[in-house]
């Protein structure tokens, strides 16, 4: 009996003995099946080099995400790292569920330095709070059978050459119904970050001011860009908005010439059978000025992580953000790199698919939102009235600036 | 036990009876009054799901009365009512009452109209919505260009947007309504008939007089549960607008829709939860006014 509780013990003290040597952190991101793949190997590649940390993936479902992790941090149950969008950083910061990076590990006179300037969007007071392995941006997907077909030697560098690409693009059947568009639209896809970050910039405004809490595209600038935009349909009669449903359906079905889009449609324009696509960077103002809008996902350390848990979480994030692991998430879920020394080499900047996107991501913004979906309904709604209602173009984006300002005004009150 | 022993046997009765009871109670009080209840908290909160909740009073219900969407949305739902349960009710009653006259393939037919109602309202407002499509995909708008008629708006326009959502709609509840009005003129006693028929009264006066006076409790159940339906519809008007989820300009928007955005995309609870009040309290007054107009003067 004696003995039987003495070598219990001894086990009892082996166990606790090793788990004090070995920590395991828990890692949480949404389900989408490239990102857990990726993240599969990099946990892998990490664990091999640290062998005493083992590193827990959970994956959700998109639409429970915010929900769980809300409800698991405070109670302590849920990650040690946690993936994020970037627009959500304010929102977890506020209800203290992550917390800032260490600046010994994570200088952020470095960070500054190394990263592209997009990132500085996950500083608070100096200190960094999240950090991403990967970014996007948008590009002009183009169908080069049909470029062909119309004799477009090459995709459009300018918004003007652009104009007169779609023209040769559109396909109109003998009662004047569009049968193939030259360009795809539709604020309620990506046009509205094109609208937002590249046409207005492009046309010589400035979309926002004071860091995103004013609104400031009721200028002329702001105009010329919301005529340029719908002047596409009105005027040059080479779109049609909710063509085909969906753009991105549209120029998968062969049935437009040109779309714009973001590089994590990359992955699904490669499935399409019979497609043939180049990409091209979104071109050029008036003035020749280039603009581009980028948005991420990033990873941050919660506020549950602590003493060897919060060490391994640093080391974890570190490798995270890592050159290897940003070549890796590039290549398996095809987003780009975050830094430029990873995306910059030639391989990748001067890659055929990748590299508009890259070079993009040079002159990107990234857009602070207080409620993306409903900033997002105020273009889409100023778009539909001019559409819709024939309603004055300059009155619609007075409308349109009222509606997000006041949402503004409400979140940051 | 002793305790237990020295009840009467009417006394052993009740506790057993409260024993089978207290089950359903604590399901019912667990999975729908205590989160009813937090609702009616959480409306007078703000909260965005990850921080704390604050307490701001009326402030929700403020908003509320002063959101122009809000009050689009409020009408919204009344059209979806108003014009869906009178249609539905009389489409559902003619194809009841001549199906149920029908012997040739009655079993085939009734099936027939019940299976859309099996069908998942995903799966139907996804095909309809392609129905509603412009040239080149839309089955209709490429019907109409083929005989040279212009094509029609249906889903990208402010005036036809809610019948059209609404018509797949109607069509997915009819075959429940079929077959519930069939189960009532069934139930009337064939002896009126057969009198009336001795006496020689015409169709109508045998409708009006006879079938729908003894319908009278079928039609109150089908009027109260498809006002709740249409006052609580969301599945079709969501699938059919997803790019722009109500649109376009909120023309199709009902409130349900509303709840879903405020509380799951934009993450303000406590205003949702002030909305789900409201809708609460709409369903509440509209379901009693009904049973009382309808069933208020049964003599």
């Amino acid at each position: 009996m004696k003995r039987m509780a003495l070598s219990g013990l001894t086990a009892l003290a082996t166990l606790f003995g090793s788990s004090a040597m070995a920590v395991e952190i828990e890692y949480w991101q949404y389900f989408f099946d490239a990102r857990v793949d990726a993240m599969e190997q990099l946990i892998e590649k990490f664990e091999e080099a640290n062998p005493d940390i083992t590193v827990k993936m959970t994956h959700f479902p998109y639409a429970d995400y915010r929900t769980k992790v809300a409800a698991a941090i405070p109670a302590g149950e849920g990650p040690d790292v946690v993936q994020l969008f970037y627009g959500w950083l304010n929102d977890y910061i506020e209800a203290d569920l992550i917390q800032p990076l260490p600046k010994d590990q994570f200088d952020p006179a470095a960070i500054d330095a190394e990263f592209f300037p997009m990132v500085q969007a996950m500083k608070r007071d100096g200190a960094y709070y999240a950090l991403p392995t990967a970014v996007r941006s948008l590009a002009l997907f183009y169908n080069t059978r049909l470029f062909d077909e119309a004799g477009i030697e090459n995709p459009p560098e300018t918004l003007d050459e652009l104009v007169e690409a779609a023209k040769k693009l559109t396909k109109v059947d003998g009662a004047g119904n569009i049968t193939q568009v030259g360009i795809t639209t539709g604020m309620t896809a990506q046009d509205h970050h094109w609208w937002r970050e590249v046409l207005v910039r492009q046309f010589g405004g400035e979309p926002y001011k004071e860091d995103y809490k004013t609104v400031n595209y009721t200028d002329d600038a702001g105009l010329a860009a919301l005529n340029f935009y719908v002047d596409l349909e009105k005027e040059h009669k080479v779109t049609q908005s909710g063509f085909m449903d969906e753009p991105q359906a549209a120029f998968k079905g062969n049935r437009a010439g040109m779309h714009i889009d973001g590089s994590f449609r990359i992955g699904s324009l490669n499935k399409v059978r019979g497609l043939k696509w180049g990409v091209a960077e979104l071109p050029a103002g008036p003035d020749g000025k280039r603009s581009n809008y980028s948005s991420y996902w990033v990873n941050g350390i919660t506020s549950k992580a602590e003493g060897e848990k919060y060490d391994a979480a640093v080391k974890f994030l570190q490798y995270l953000t890592s050159d290897e692991a940003m070549q890796l998430w590039l290549d398996v879920v095809g987003e780009l790199p975050a830094k430029p020394s990873v995306g910059m080499v030639e391989a990748n900047a001067n890659d055929p698919t990748f590299g508009p996107f890259i070079r993009g991501l040079a002159y990107a913004n990234t857009t602070k939102f207080a409620n993306e979906s409903a900033q997002r309904q105020a273009m889409v709604d100023m778009v539909a009235r001019i559409d819709i209602e024939g309603q004055d173009p300059a009155e619609s984006l007075a409308a349109a600036a009222a509606e997000e300002q006041k949402i503004l005004d409400d979140y940051y009150k | 036990m002793s305790a237990y022993k020295n009840l009467s046997i009417r006394q052993k009765q009740i506790v057993w009876a409260w024993l089978f009871l207290a089950i359903p109670v604590l399901f019912y009080v667990v999975i729908r009054f205590y989160p009813t209840g937090t609702a009616f908290v959480i409306s007078f909160q703000e909260w965005n799901l990850l921080g704390k909740r604050t307490w701001t009073g009326l402030e929700n219900y403020e908003k509320l009365w002063n959101d122009p969407v809000f009050w689009k949305v409020f009408r919204n739902t009344f059209a979806y009512l108003l014009l869906g349960t009178p249609v539905s009710l009389v489409i559902s009653f003619v194809i009841a009452y001549h199906l149920d006259k029908t012997r040739f393939l009655h079993g085939f037919l009734r099936m027939l109209y019940f299976l859309p109602f099996m069908t998942s309202a995903v799966a139907m407002a996804w095909v309809w919505r392609w129905f509603y499509q412009p040239v080149p995909i839309g089955l209709f708008n490429n019907m109409l260009a083929s005989i040279g008629i212009p094509q029609i708006e249906f889903l990208n326009s402010t005036t036809n947007a809610l019948p059209s959502i609404l018509a797949p709609a109607i069509w997915a509840g009819l075959g429940f309504q079929v077959i519930i009005f069939m189960a009532g003129l069934r139930a009337i006693p064939v002896s009126y008939y057969e009198a009336a028929k001795i006496d020689g009264v015409g169709w109508w006066t045998v409708l009006t007089r006879i079938t729908l006076p003894l319908l009278k409790p079928t039609i109150v159940f089908i009027v109260v549960f498809s006002s709740i339906g249409f006052l609580r519809i969301f599945d079709h008007v969501f699938n059919m607008t997803t790019n722009n989820p109500g649109g376009p300009l909120n023309s199709t928007k009902p409130l349900v829709l509303m709840i879903y955005e405020t509380a799951f995309s934009s993450f303000d609870m406590g205003y949702a939860a002030a909305q789900t009040v409201v809708l609460f309290l709409i369903l509440l007054v509209v379901s009693l006014l009904q049973l009382w107009i309808l069933q208020g003067d049964n003599t």
